[in-house]
């Protein structure tokens, strides 16, 4: 508690001089919080356990049993995870705001940032780099786990399935995408936090947006008009789009397309929360 | 602010009084004042009633075959046979039958019974409905082909009736009703290893019997069927119903289907009672598309003693599936937005203890009543009963609208009977009351509300969507569903599975592997486990 911290005390007078002094500034100050926060580290374990356990969990659960064509997509099978792991990641996120709100603090943090925008920009870069991080690992060790456990379950080279390999390019795009979809998820969480404030609202929120869709899409089946709709434009559906490697042409969306579109949600959910922020009392 | 600074005396209450109604009284107070609970709850009706209207009117069907003006809506409503039990219903086969007046019975030796179907990759399968040729099929039964006896009301499809039979793949069995199946004994028939079967009618009661030889005979079953005429119809029938093959893969949906024929055998035909001297009559019933399928036909053949009768299609009730050949509708697809609502009862369910914690309200709450576990029990007594008032509100109204909505739209919305609507319905709005308390109980041990939201969210929603629309097989979908919270949803599900009918019973079709009250037994489980936690952990922390 004695330390200084010259990074931040460094960036107070540059503050007045320019924009990106202050934006590194709130950056620290962001860091700062997060990092000293029990919770979030915890949070960023959960991430990776969650992703790895319920990918590892599925993996095993599926099995292709001699005599049957199973049309499985095996890459798409080991990322399950990440559809569980999302839920932890909203809440990293949600909580990165919401909290602040809740004990009072983001007066504090307004009063030394005054720029609303930088604090936003501040919290979307730390979280989404943090997301980034512990995504990268659990992905990884979802692979890591179908590797291991796919073979064994009859998903084997001799009945055409390749062992997932990252030196695969769409295996590398599923979990190169689905890292950039965790950091995704974290940033339209922490912009539905900034318009909602309240943190089990934002959760609500966020989770309702991300989990309804599929559910809907099963239950419209009989419409194919709505069902694609759905499929095209749910966040939720149209991200995990990216982690498809077979049957591609039948894909309601496009892998980066559908990111895209998880992309426009992240950033519009950013933008209304910047908005809100600047224009409402703290 | 304008009120008189003396405050009046109030009437003298008992000193120390902590009454279990009182404490009820100030958590409806809590809950009542707070504006933004409120509001949470009506929005929680509000979309489950809106999300289930957008899933019962985005399903427009059009219909209408080639050559003929396109047609759409409620003109697409096929015409399907229902049942002395009010289900729909399949009942196509072939019948070759006499008028039996009164009491009388009938016997039959059956030597084979053999069978051909179309898979679903050649083009006869879904060929021109009849008798078309016979190229390109296969040889093979279908496990539920039969063949037998049967007494029948009439010849109109969905007529009570009771049949005794042979089947391709589960021995002999007695049916009756569409949804009674009685087994007997196991074994193909042919012709080294008949079957003998006999049906025998005294008033309303109908009585199967099976033997080996003709003369040892066992009662497989007697069926009741009250109000049956004094003159039915009693004869020999076939039926075949549509080749499946299914893969328990992605939704499991993969199932291809074609029509089938199968052909019986029969000879020491004996009747006792008044049966007319005329003859056989042979009849299709329920020709073209019957229940879900093509059926294709079928005839009867005599020389001699000897009777052979070709049939296709099924006495069965009707199994909704992927392969349904009309647009239906079950009631609980209008509920989907109980998901919706679930979630909006979650939140305020959980706030209704984590605000207590972020406001330091609950240290006030528990000096005013000490016994901790008391306060746990107020609350879940409010939040319960709210959640289940409005989620009874939003359920009426979802299936009220969402049916009429799903009937204009040219859906055929499967009765069920009265006694299933009530049990969905109510269900329902259990599942939200029990969803509640369980997140009530989940945000008083964690104490933050994220936390507490998303694991309530989490553990009773996602395990539903894995198991629904993801890449996993239809055996784990089903484990999900039998050990998550999740399986809470089995209350809704309104179609019984049959085992007498061969289809694909999987999460993504809507059939769960809990029964509805063991599902739900499931998550009434998770939450009284969360509750005691819940309870033994705010005795021992301190707030």
């Amino acid at each position: 508690m004695s330390h200084p911290l010259p990074a931040a005390r460094a960036a107070l007078p540059q503050a007045a001089r320019g924009e990106w002094a202050g934006l590194r500034g709130a950056l620290c100050a962001e860091w700062t919080k997060l990092r000293t926060v029990p919770g979030t580290i915890w949070l960023l374990v959960a991430t990776i356990a969650a992703t790895v356990a319920v990918s590892a969990a599925a993996t095993a659960a599926t099995s292709c049993p001699p005599g049957i064509a199973c049309a499985v997509d095996t890459a798409k099978l080991s990322l399950t995870g990440v559809e569980f792991g999302q839920a932890v990641v909203a809440i990293l996120a949600v909580l990165a705001i919401s909290t602040e709100y809740s004990t009072g603090m983001i007066r504090t943090t307004l009063t030394a940032v005054p720029r609303r925008s930088a604090v936003l920009a501040a919290k979307a870069a730390i979280v989404g780099g943090l997301v980034l991080a512990a995504g990268t690992i659990g992905v990884a060790g979802s692979l890591l786990a179908g590797r291991l456990i796919l073979p064994g379950r009859g998903f084997t080279a001799a009945r055409g399935f390749r062992v997932l390999s990252l030196a695969d390019g769409p295996v590398l795009r599923a979990a190169a995408g689905s890292v950039l979809y965790l950091a995704l998820i974290a940033l339209l969480s922490l912009g539905i936090a900034a318009s909602v404030r309240d943190s089990a609202a934002a959760i609500g929120v966020v989770l309702g947006l991300l989990y309804l869709a599929p559910i809907i899409a099963a239950v419209v089946a009989g419409n194919p008009h709505w069902q694609q709709r759905i499929e095209r434009y749910a966040p939720m559906n149209a991200g995990l789009a990216i982690q498809a490697t077979t049957g591609l042409h039948s894909l309601p969306i496009s892998p980066w397309g559908g990111l895209g579109v998880l992309a426009a949600w992240a950033a519009a959910a950013l933008l209304a929360g910047g908005l809100l922020l600047r224009l409402r009392d703290a | 602010m304008t009120t008189p600074i003396s405050t009046p005396q109030r009437p003298a209450r008992p000193a120390g009084r902590d009454g279990f109604a009182q404490l009820l009284r100030a958590e409806w107070t809590k809950f009542r004042t707070v504006r933004g609970w409120v509001v949470g709850m009506i929005v929680a009706a509000l979309v489950m009633v809106l999300v289930g209207l957008f899933a019962a009117g985005s399903s427009h069907i059009g219909c209408g075959r080639p050559g003929s003006p396109a047609r759409s809506g409620r003109a697409c409503l096929p015409h399907i046979p229902i049942g002395p039990g009010g289900e729909v219903v399949t009942d196509s086969f072939y019948f070759v039958h006499q008028p039996l007046a009164g009491h009388g019975s009938i016997t039959v030796r059956v030597t084979a019974l053999t069978g051909l179907y179309a898979s679903g990759n050649s083009p006869v399968g879904q060929g021109p409905v009849g008798q078309g040729p016979l190229a390109g099929m296969k040889p093979g039964l279908q496990p539920w082909s039969k063949a037998g006896l049967i007494i029948k009301e009439n010849t109109r499809q969905g007529s009570a009736y009771a049949a005794i039979m042979v089947t391709g793949g589960h021995g002999v069995r007695m049916q009756y009703d569409y949804t009674h199946d009685l087994a007997g004994r196991p074994g193909a028939v042919s012709a080294a290893a008949p079957r003998w079967l006999r049906l025998t009618r005294a008033g309303d009661t109908i009585t199967g019997s099976e033997s080996a030889d003709g003369r040892r005979w066992t009662r497989l079953g007697t069926a009741d069927l009250p109000g049956l005429s004094a003159t039915v119809q009693a004869g020999l029938f076939t039926a075949s119903p549509q080749h499946e093959v299914t893969s328990p893969f992605f939704g499991g949906s993969s199932s291809q289907g074609g029509a089938s024929l199968a052909t019986a055998a029969f000879d020491h035909v004996g009747t006792s009672g008044r049966w007319p001297r005329s003859g056989w009559t042979g009849a299709v019933i329920g020709g073209g598309i019957s229940g879900s399928y093509p059926v294709r036909g079928g005839g009867y053949h005599q020389a001699g003693g000897r009777l052979v009768v070709t049939g296709s299609g099924d006495i069965a009730p009707v199994v909704v599936g992927p392969g349904a050949a009309f647009p239906t509708a079950t009631i609980e697809e209008h509920l989907v937005g109980a998901f919706a609502g679930l979630i909006a009862v979650v939140v305020v369910a959980t706030m209704f203890i984590t605000a207590e914690y972020r406001r330091g309200l609950i240290r006030t709450t528990l000096a005013a009543s000490p016994r901790r576990g008391r306060v746990l029990a107020a609350k879940a007594l409010v939040i319960g009963p709210v959640a289940f008032v409005a989620g009874l509100a939003a359920a009426v109204v979802a299936l009220l609208l969402g049916a009429r909505l799903a009937r204009n739209q040219g859906a055929y919305v499967l009765p069920v009977s009265w006694l299933t609507e009530v049990r969905v319905v109510a269900g329902t709005a259990a599942l939200l009351a029990v969803a509640a308390v369980l997140a009530l109980a989940l945000g008083a041990v964690l104490r933050r509300s994220a936390a507490a939201v998303t694991v309530a969210i989490v553990t009773i929603v996602l395990p539903y969507i894995l198991a629904v629309a993801s890449v996993l097989p239809v055996g784990a979908a089903d484990w999900l569903l039998r050990l998550t919270p999740a399986a809470a949803f089995a209350i809704q599900q309104s179609t019984p599975r049959y085992p007498q009918v061969t289809a694909l019973y999987s999460p993504s079709g809507g059939y769960f592997p809990l029964a509805p009250w063991a599902g739900f037994a499931v998550l009434c489980g998770y939450a009284a486990v969360a509750l005691g936690l819940a309870v033994y952990l705010l005795r021992r922390r301190d707030a």
